[in-house]
């Protein structure tokens, strides 16, 4: 197994690689060791269990961000049939780092907007490694209006380090961009449901993450900025990281106690990236319920309730 | 410090900070162009240096009332006050980060909305104050916002909102950033019920709140020579590696680059606010 560990799955790791080696002795020498490489799978397996029991934050953004993480187009591919991509934002460009189009799940037409990483080098950087331009937005912004035209509820898979910071994005209003969709999705008069598959990373996760209903995977991270970019301001150093990921309360878990976002789901054990298809398969099966759901309010009901959710977020005393 | 100032002990040394307090506010100094001001003149313009034209910072109440008749002026939401939700603590707790911009500032948080009218016309105003941890927003200002909006709407009255801030308040994490979505869905209502909201963008606005109400205006205004982008400057160096072209994030920039409306200067905001909204309102001119 050529599997990319983190370093706190080192001792995975290790076992692991014992693992692949005893079964080459196995094949190579014609051994029968299938006793012990069945000790060492459980073991393995429980040490997985046992590590993955207690993950700090800082190590959760690590796997949100793990390079073998499924991206938007992998659950396309897998929870959907007939995707048509669709591109540009009929003003600038097309831009890579937001994919979005029409598809159907289990029959149903939807129109699908995810946030999109590359796997390699070349494709990392034609994704511009998922930090979209204003040109991504506002494509993302058309296809939600041409949902709302023939009636198609609207997913949006999230998976973002943030808006780009660029010299150009600035030009084209960065910021009018981001704000245009909050705006716009917040009267949106179809069903909006917004899933955290990896990184949430502020404003430019958000853009796309106004709806009905907030999901996050269980290894997903969503917060207002990066638990370095948090560390550079409030320690001036980008190493405190980890507890500033802490404090931050980034994690699926925590939201979900503090009730900012709807529901969690289970990944498989070691993370999504271990088994593409039973994650696939998770969502596929919320999405569905969540579709469900939403279909049965009436447009009123619906976007009364969503204004409400919106106007009700905050913390604050009454003197 | 000077030659003969590094000769002098450091304990009879006399240190800026105490040194600023002793002619308390009679003399200033322009930012920009460092013509020596003499500080009633300087309020009285609205702290635009008579000199040289340059927009010095002003508080988010100075500025209120510089825009709305005397009377009658309702403040709006005063009693909505921020909470440590979170017990949050960085080198410092949240708690005493608040307590310390409350009584630097003399605000209970970074927004003060207020209801009057402008030349007759009734209005909700609403300004960052900056001082106020570098305008940020958190639960407080998302709401006092939503609850200016509100109170518009009700009223069938005009939003109009001065922005001066750094973004979304860190301390208050994901709520923050859910105070983008919170106050454009407020402005959506008001679009939906025909009534204008006109943002006026003043130095600077960056991150959440340029992302979110700041560039939701029907008409965006912005002062002289304010910075406004979403990025700043600092990162987005870091990111391109190269040095910003001059003016780059300056209002001048984004006008050039069909971001924002028009520049005005805050000295004329009042009379071109009353005319623009009086227009849109379909009112007689003021």
């Amino acid at each position: 197994m050529n599997r990319n560990y983190l370093d706190f799955e080192k001792p995975i790791a290790e076992l692991e690689a014992k693992l692949s080696e005893l079964r080459k002795l196995s094949v190579d020498a014609e051994l029968n060791i299938s006793d012990e490489m069945e000790l060492l799978e459980t073991k393995s397996r429980s040490l997985t269990q046992s590590i993955f029991s207690s993950l700090t934050p800082w190590q959760i953004a690590q796997l949100a961000r793990h390079p073998e993480r499924p991206y938007t187009l992998d659950y396309i591919e897998r929870i959907c049939t007939d995707f048509q991509e669709l591109h540009g934002d009929r003003a600038f460009a097309d831009d890579n780092a937001i994919v979005g189009g029409p598809a159907r799940l289990d029959g149903r037409p939807v129109m699908i907007i995810g946030h999109q990483k590359g796997r390699d080098t070349r494709e990392r950087q034609r994704r511009n490694f998922g930090m979209p331009r204003p040109e991504g937005y506002r494509k993302a912004l058309r296809l939600m209006h041409m949902a709302e035209r023939f009636n198609l509820p609207v997913l949006t898979f999230i998976d973002t380090p943030g808006a780009y910071p660029g010299i150009e994005a600035e030009e084209r209003g960065q910021s009018e961009a981001i704000a245009r969709n909050l705006l716009e999705m917040a009267q949106l008069k179809v069903p909006i449901i917004c899933t955290v598959i990896g990184e949430g990373g502020s404003g430019g996760a958000l853009a796309i993450g106004v709806g009905d209903r907030i999901i996050m995977l269980q290894y997903s991270t969503y917060s207002v900025i990066s638990p370095e970019g948090c560390a550079t301001i409030l320690w001036k150093s980008a190493d405190k990281a980890p507890e500033a990921a802490e404090i931050m309360g980034i994690t699926a878990e925590r939201l979900h106690s503090l009730e900012l976002i709807d529901s969690v789901i289970e990944e498989p054990l070691g993370g999504a990236h271990r088994d593409f298809r039973a994650m696939a398969e998770s969502l596929k099966a919320v999405l569905n319920e969540t579709l469900e759901a939403l279909s049965a309010l009436s447009l009123d009901e619906l976007l009364t309730q969503r204004t409400q959710r919106l106007l009700g977020y905050g913390v604050f005393k009454q003197a | 410090m000077s030659w003969f100032g590094k000769l002098v002990p450091s304990r009879i040394r006399t240190e800026a900070a105490s040194k600023r307090q002793i002619p308390e506010g009679v003399w200033s100094k322009c930012s920009d162009c460092a013509s020596i001001l003499y500080r009633t003149e300087l309020e009285r313009n609205l702290n635009v240096c008579p000199k040289c034209g340059h927009h010095m910072a002003i508080s988010a109440r100075r500025r209120l009332q510089a825009l709305l008749d005397p009377e009658p002026r309702i403040e709006l939401a005063a009693d909505i006050e921020p909470v440590d939700f979170l017990k949050f603590k960085d080198s410092k707790k949240y708690k005493d980060r608040l307590v310390q911009a409350q009584k630097a500032s003399g605000e209970k948080d970074a927004l003060v909305v207020l209801q009057g009218q402008l030349k007759g016309l009734p209005v909700v105003a609403a300004a960052f104050e900056f001082t106020f941890m570098g305008g940020s927003m958190g639960s407080v200002v998302g709401e006092r916002f939503a609850f200016g909006a509100q109170t518009a709407l009700q009223e069938g009255s005009p939003l109009v909102c001065f922005t001066a801030s750094g973004g979304a308040r860190m301390q208050e994490t994901l709520v923050s950033l859910l105070q983008m979505a919170k106050t454009s869905a407020a402005i959506a209502q008001l679009r939906n019920a025909g009534l204008p909201f006109i943002s006026i963008l003043t130095h600077p606005t960056t991150g959440g709140v340029s992302a979110s109400l700041a560039m939701l205006g029907d008409v965006n205004i912005a002062e002289p020579r304010a910075l406004i982008g979403f990025a700043g400057p600092r990162v987005i160096e870091q990111t391109v590696r190269e040095k910003l072209p001059e003016g780059f994030q300056r209002s001048e920039f984004l006008l050039e680059h069909g971001t924002v409306d028009m520049i005005v200067d805050r000295r004329q905001m009042r009379d071109r606010l009353a005319s623009l909204l009086a227009l849109l309102c379909r009112q007689p001119s003021p």
